[in-house]
């Protein structure tokens, strides 16, 4: 018996609808479809009148759960991607951020975002938009790298008071699974050491955390000990538990799977730079993806994207500085 | 309709005179009875209202103290807003009354999921809710998916648009190329009327009517009003982008004086008994603005400058 990424997720949109009755999911194809991914198979029947499907009408999504986490629901919003959250960005940023600053009236409202690259999903369907969101004020941002995480992060989501931004990553829903979804470890808010290491650490997230733990073997055979952190969620960014493994181990690779300029691996040699420079041996590094499009055709989208040669490759260069 | 105009004069003064008031002011002259028509039909506490920009008479007839007005525009610490938005950005969730954003067409679907919640929760009851809009933002893509969504539902949302001709300068040639706004309401598959909005009377059977249609399930209810927007957008425009040929036709009429000439007409009121009014309603408006003037201004080292509910998510202050 095991259970996978999206299986979790699924399960915790089940749980949070089972223990809290002004919780509710609206999305595209989500009720007796079940969702494009299936990460709410079943739940309309098991919930009737809880799970809705909506128009394809991203703003509108987005404005209804505001206006409804005013009157006390703490709704769940599905993105059928992360990329289409851009026609609900003016909702999330403007609306949903600011609302408790504004007006004192806290907005409870998680949005799923079936986030990053797959083979074949081309420009439209892999984007990351952690950065975009985690740059405006007000707003949560999540990004489970674990079957266990997919599940408590969620569900830890749904009761807070707060906008949270939940990046799921569509490369994990089937490949990542786990035997049963253990005890929950972590609040949101803190980062996890996922492989002690004292040569150099690995800042990343969401899926890149695998790629970077398949670098981090490949470099033991080399007989160097890579530290990699991951950050759970990226804002707030646990900048405690970055500069800890980095005075550990002197050197850094921020890696992220999202497009290079800014963003959250920016952020992360910024936070080092400015707090721990003096913890660091070697000019910090950064790997994202490249600075184009997300290509559709595997070849060129296996280059576009950081992978565990490239990871591999970056930290032998760190590791010769 | 009055306390508005008269609100809304002394508010326009303050910023001609500099300094009192930082940002712009912006008037619903012209708009008041098209505006406060749809307020008194809403329940503080009951009804969902998300009002715009020129809904200054409709705020009060829905509810809202003036105090709660000028504290914002002054951006007193005591106000609803407590200096961290101004002006008509200004709402107390919590009674009903939704603090709009300056993205246009964005409220219709918040209040519309406000009253999708209450139908969830089995708390709609007779509840409604009621936003407004003007001739340029129904060309948002925020209100079509709004509104189609507010009609897909059937949910009780009263949809009000003041069409006053201008989008700031941009005439309606330039906004849309329907004959008439109110066509649109058939493709949502919603009702829709059209109503002089000069004229008090007729927009509150109006408004009264569509009202009664959406607490018996009738679903999202259409107005377009129409009228000449009587001031610039804001007080920094005079308008002059408006030809006289305009300012001189029907939907230039300035509905104050149409309401006051009805009640007048009709008994209700004397010359004389409007002229206390009028002296009544501007003591009031003097008191308030005195009151807040003395109020203190929101201190920047005692801002918790914490944008989220949850404290223990707030990051650090990460200064170079």
């Amino acid at each position: 018996m095991s259970i996978t990424y999206l299986e979790a997720i699924r399960e915790a949109q089940y749980e949070a609808l089972r223990n809290d009755p002004s919780v509710f999911l609206y999305g595209q194809d989500i009720a007796t479809f079940g969702g494009a991914f299936k990460a709410t198979k079943n739940l309309s029947k098991e919930f009737p009148n809880r799970v809705f499907d909506a128009p394809i009408s991203e703003d509108a999504m987005v404005g209804m759960a505001v206006g409804a986490a005013v009157e006390g629901a703490r709704p769940i919003i599905e993105m059928q991607f992360a990329d289409f959250s851009s026609i609900g960005f003016n909702q999330i940023v403007n609306q949903a951020a600011t609302l408790f600053w504004r007006t004192n009236v806290p907005c409870p409202i998680t949005i799923r975002m079936p986030s990053g690259g797959t083979a074949g999903s081309g420009p439209f369907h892999s984007q990351s938009m952690e950065a975009i969101y985690a740059h405006y004020p007000g707003l949560v941002i999540v990004t489970p790298a674990t079957v266990e995480d997919a599940y408590w992060m969620l569900l830890d989501s749904v009761k807070l008071n707060d906008p949270v931004i939940f990046c799921e990553h569509k490369f994990l829903y089937y490949h990542l699974k786990a035997d049963q979804i253990g005890d929950r470890e972590l609040p949101i808010g803190k980062a996890r050491i996922a492989r002690p290491g004292r040569h150099a650490t690995i800042v990343t997230y969401s899926a890149m955390v695998h790629e970077a733990l398949r670098a981090a073997e490949e470099l033991q055979l080399d007989g160097y000990q890579i530290e990699v952190v991951d950050l759970r969620s990226v804002k707030p960014m646990d900048t405690d538990t970055i500069l800890a493994s980095v005075a550990r181990t002197g050197r850094l690779l921020a890696l992220g799977e999202a497009f290079p300029w800014g963003g959250v691996t920016a952020e992360i040699i910024a936070r080092v730079t400015t707090d721990g420079f003096h913890l660091l041996d070697a000019p910090p590094m950064r790997l994202n993806s490249k600075d184009t499009p997300i290509p559709y055709h595997p070849n060129l989208w296996k280059s576009h994207r950081p992978t565990t040669s490239t990871i591999a490759a970056a930290l032998r260069r760190l590791l010769r500085n | 309709m009055l306390l508005s105009r008269v609100l809304e004069e002394k508010l326009g003064s303050l910023y001609r005179a500099g300094g009192r008031i930082v940002g712009g002011v912006y008037l619903g002259k012209g708009q008041e009875a098209f505006s406060a028509a749809l307020g008194v039909q809403l329940r503080k506490g009951r009804d969902i209202y998300g009002p715009l920009i020129r809904d200054q008479a409709g705020r009060i007839a829905f509810g809202e103290p003036i105090l709660d007005c000028v504290r914002t525009y002054l951006g007193a610490v005591t106000g609803p807003m407590r200096g961290r938005d101004g002006n008509i950005h200004r709402g107390r969730p919590k009674e009903g009354h939704l603090a709009m954003i300056s993205h246009l067409g964005s409220l219709l679907s918040v209040v519309a999921g406000g009253l999708f919640a209450r139908r969830l929760s089995g708390t709609l009851a007779d509840s409604i809710g009621a936003t407004s809009i003007g001739d340029g933002g129904t060309s948002t893509g925020a209100f079509h998916e709004g509104l189609n969504m507010a009609a897909v539902e059937k949910l009780p949302i009263i949809v009000s648009i003041a069409n006053n001709q201008y989008a700031y300068s941009t005439p309606n040639t330039r906004q849309y190329a329907c004959e008439n706004l109110v066509d649109r309401a058939a493709g949502y598959g919603i009702e829709g009327v059209t109503v002089d909005a000069t004229d008090l009377a007729s927009c509150l059977k109006a408004f009264r009517a569509a009202a009664d249609r959406a607490r018996a399930g009738g679903g999202p209810q259409m107005i377009v009003g129409t009228l000449l927007r009587l001031a610039g957008h804001g007080e920094h425009d005079d308008a002059s982008y408006i030809p006289d040929t305009k300012r001189q036709g029907a939907s230039a009429r300035d509905c104050l004086q149409v309401a006051e000439d009805f009640a007048r007409d009709h008994g209700w009121m004397s010359s004389a008994d409007l002229r206390e009014l009028n002296e009544e309603v501007r003591r009031n408006v003097d008191q308030t603005v005195s009151k807040v003037s003395k109020e203190p201004a929101p201190d920047p080292f005692k801002e918790n400058w914490q944008a989220l509910s949850c404290a223990e998510l707030v990051e650090g202050q990460h200064e170079a």
